[in-house]
């Protein structure tokens, strides 16, 4: 059995659409809109930083769900295993994009890479959580196993982050210590400004389903490979081997 | 309630004879309150810091004493005999919070003395109440957060290293809360002891959460391993 490619029509429409609109965005937040009055051209970062924090929050969300319908129907598919493993996948990178974009922003806003302010600090245990997450899902075992294991973990996750940012934000408000920096980083944005943050929402989501569709085919490939992979082996192996007395 | 304390009653006995907690755990504990001193190098920092050290060392101490709960019964499948025994997973759940929670106990008990002995940490009058309602909800935090991941780990390969990696973000609010409850009750000037008593709340919280999460996760959990 031999599988070409994991696209399929619908895909590719995908695809062509993310890519056709990402590279409007490109083009419209580094040369049509304007720079910030206050901030200046790192404004334009927000462009890829607002939609890779949406992306991330929509995939760990993706898990969530799927991971309920994992726990709640866990003897008869491992569909929507795959499709959760699939999305904390995606959404670790772009967490890690939203990290790497927010920071350096930052250091041009704040002038400091890191602020300990309750959204941020929340983000980062979310991510460090979701890279705990994949680790078990790397793990060499059982598919079924790894189903029930893993989607407890994204189950948690959820009690999670709202303790981890109750706790935080209490914290924070205790200690009051010289917030002289505006963390919200408020920002007036004109039509086209907004327009394009809108544009980088919408590539940022179909990129974001066109990675999970193909990674969770890719999925279901390599457990399937799993299964006949052995079987197919033992076959080839005989075939040589058949072929090799007749000779 | 009887299966809870016996698999408790057995967890500990199993403890009682080998003495992994009190030839290896304590003295690892303590090491890291002596080494968190080296580096902090400084004692008025090391009185600030107090609080959270000792419950960062707490926090270190329960991956050790978590991976040796589990590792008893995995080691000839014996969490099978034992979910066998009874018809709710959950029971053997709380059994083995139960004597995680008592082993975490004493180490608390040992961590918070040497806060005292080590750094100068000082617990006056009525603040003694809220120290030990602080280490008694917090280290029941501990053991409950402790036996889920125990459980989510158990049998996989590399779960020494997997275990610190998903439980430590998740142990984060019992960090934040029990540092700074701790602090307050050892009379530190950043933090009062009506805010202290707020944080207790969100330890209780916290404890019945992840204690009513880990029952409830126990089944689907250890299912999976027969």
């Amino acid at each position: 059995m031999t599988v070409g490619s994991t696209g399929t029509p619908t895909t590719r429409v995908i695809g062509a659409l993310a890519l056709l609109i990402t590279g409007w965005v490109v083009v419209s937040a580094f040369f049509i809109t304007p720079a910030d009055s206050v901030q200046g051209d790192s404004v334009r970062i927000m462009y890829a930083h607002v939609p890779t924090a949406w992306i991330a929050y929509l995939a760990f969300v993706t898990t969530a769900i799927a991971s309920g319908f994992s726990v709640a129907r866990r003897h008869r598919t491992l569909g929507f295993d795959r499709v959760a493993g699939a999305s904390a996948e995606v959404g670790v990178l772009f967490m890690a994009m939203t990290l790497i974009t927010g920071s350096l922003w930052g250091r041009l806003t704040w002038g400091t890479f890191w602020q300990w302010d309750p959204r941020l600090t929340t983000t980062l245990f979310l991510f460090v959580t979701y890279v705990g997450y994949l680790a078990v899902r790397r793990i060499d075992t059982d598919p079924r196993q790894r189903a029930s294991r893993s989607s407890v973990i994204a189950l948690l996750a959820v009690l999670e982050i709202p303790l981890v940012h109750f706790s935080v934000v209490l914290w924070r408000s205790l200690h009051q210590e010289a917030s002289v920096l505006n963390t919200d980083g408020d920002v007036r944005l004109d039509g086209l400004m907004l327009f394009t943050l809108f544009s980088g929402v919408v590539a940022f989501t179909l990129i974001f389903a066109w990675l999970v569709i193909h990674r969770q085919r890719l999925t279901t490939l390599s457990d399937l490979e799993r299964v006949v992979g052995l079987d197919a082996a033992i076959i080839a192996r005989r075939a040589e081997n058949s072929a090799g007395v007749s000779a | 309630m009887n299966t809870i304390v016996a698999v408790a009653k057995k967890d500990l006995r199993i403890e009682w004879r080998t003495r992994t907690l009190l030839a290896r755990v304590v003295p690892f504990a303590l090491l890291v309150l002596v080494l968190f001193a080296v580096a902090l190098d400084s004692e008025a920092l090391l009185l600030r810091a107090a609080a959270g050290l000792v419950w960062m060392a707490m926090l270190f101490s329960t991956m050790l004493v978590v991976q040796r709960a589990f590792d008893i019964e995995t080691s000839d499948a014996a969490m099978d005999s034992l979910l066998a025994c009874t018809a709710h997973p959950s029971r053997v759940f709380y059994g083995k919070a139960l004597s995680l929670f008592v082993q975490l106990l004493a180490l608390a008990a040992v961590l918070v003395t040497a806060a005292v002995v080590l750094y100068g940490a000082s617990v006056h009058g009525n603040r003694v109440v809220l120290l030990v309602t602080v280490v008694v909800t917090a280290t029941g935090g501990l053991a409950t957060v402790g036996t889920l991941y125990g459980a989510v780990v158990a049998n996989m390969t590399g779960r020494d290293s997997l275990l610190p990696l998903l439980a430590l973000p998740v142990l984060a609010p019992l960090l934040i809360a029990a540092s700074r409850a701790t602090e307050a009750a050892f009379g530190s000037q950043t933090i009062d002891l009506a805010n202290g008593w707020a944080w207790v709340g969100v330890l209780v919280v916290y404890a019945i959460v992840f204690g009513s999460a880990g029952a409830a996760a126990f089944s689907p959990l250890t299912e999976s391993d027969s």
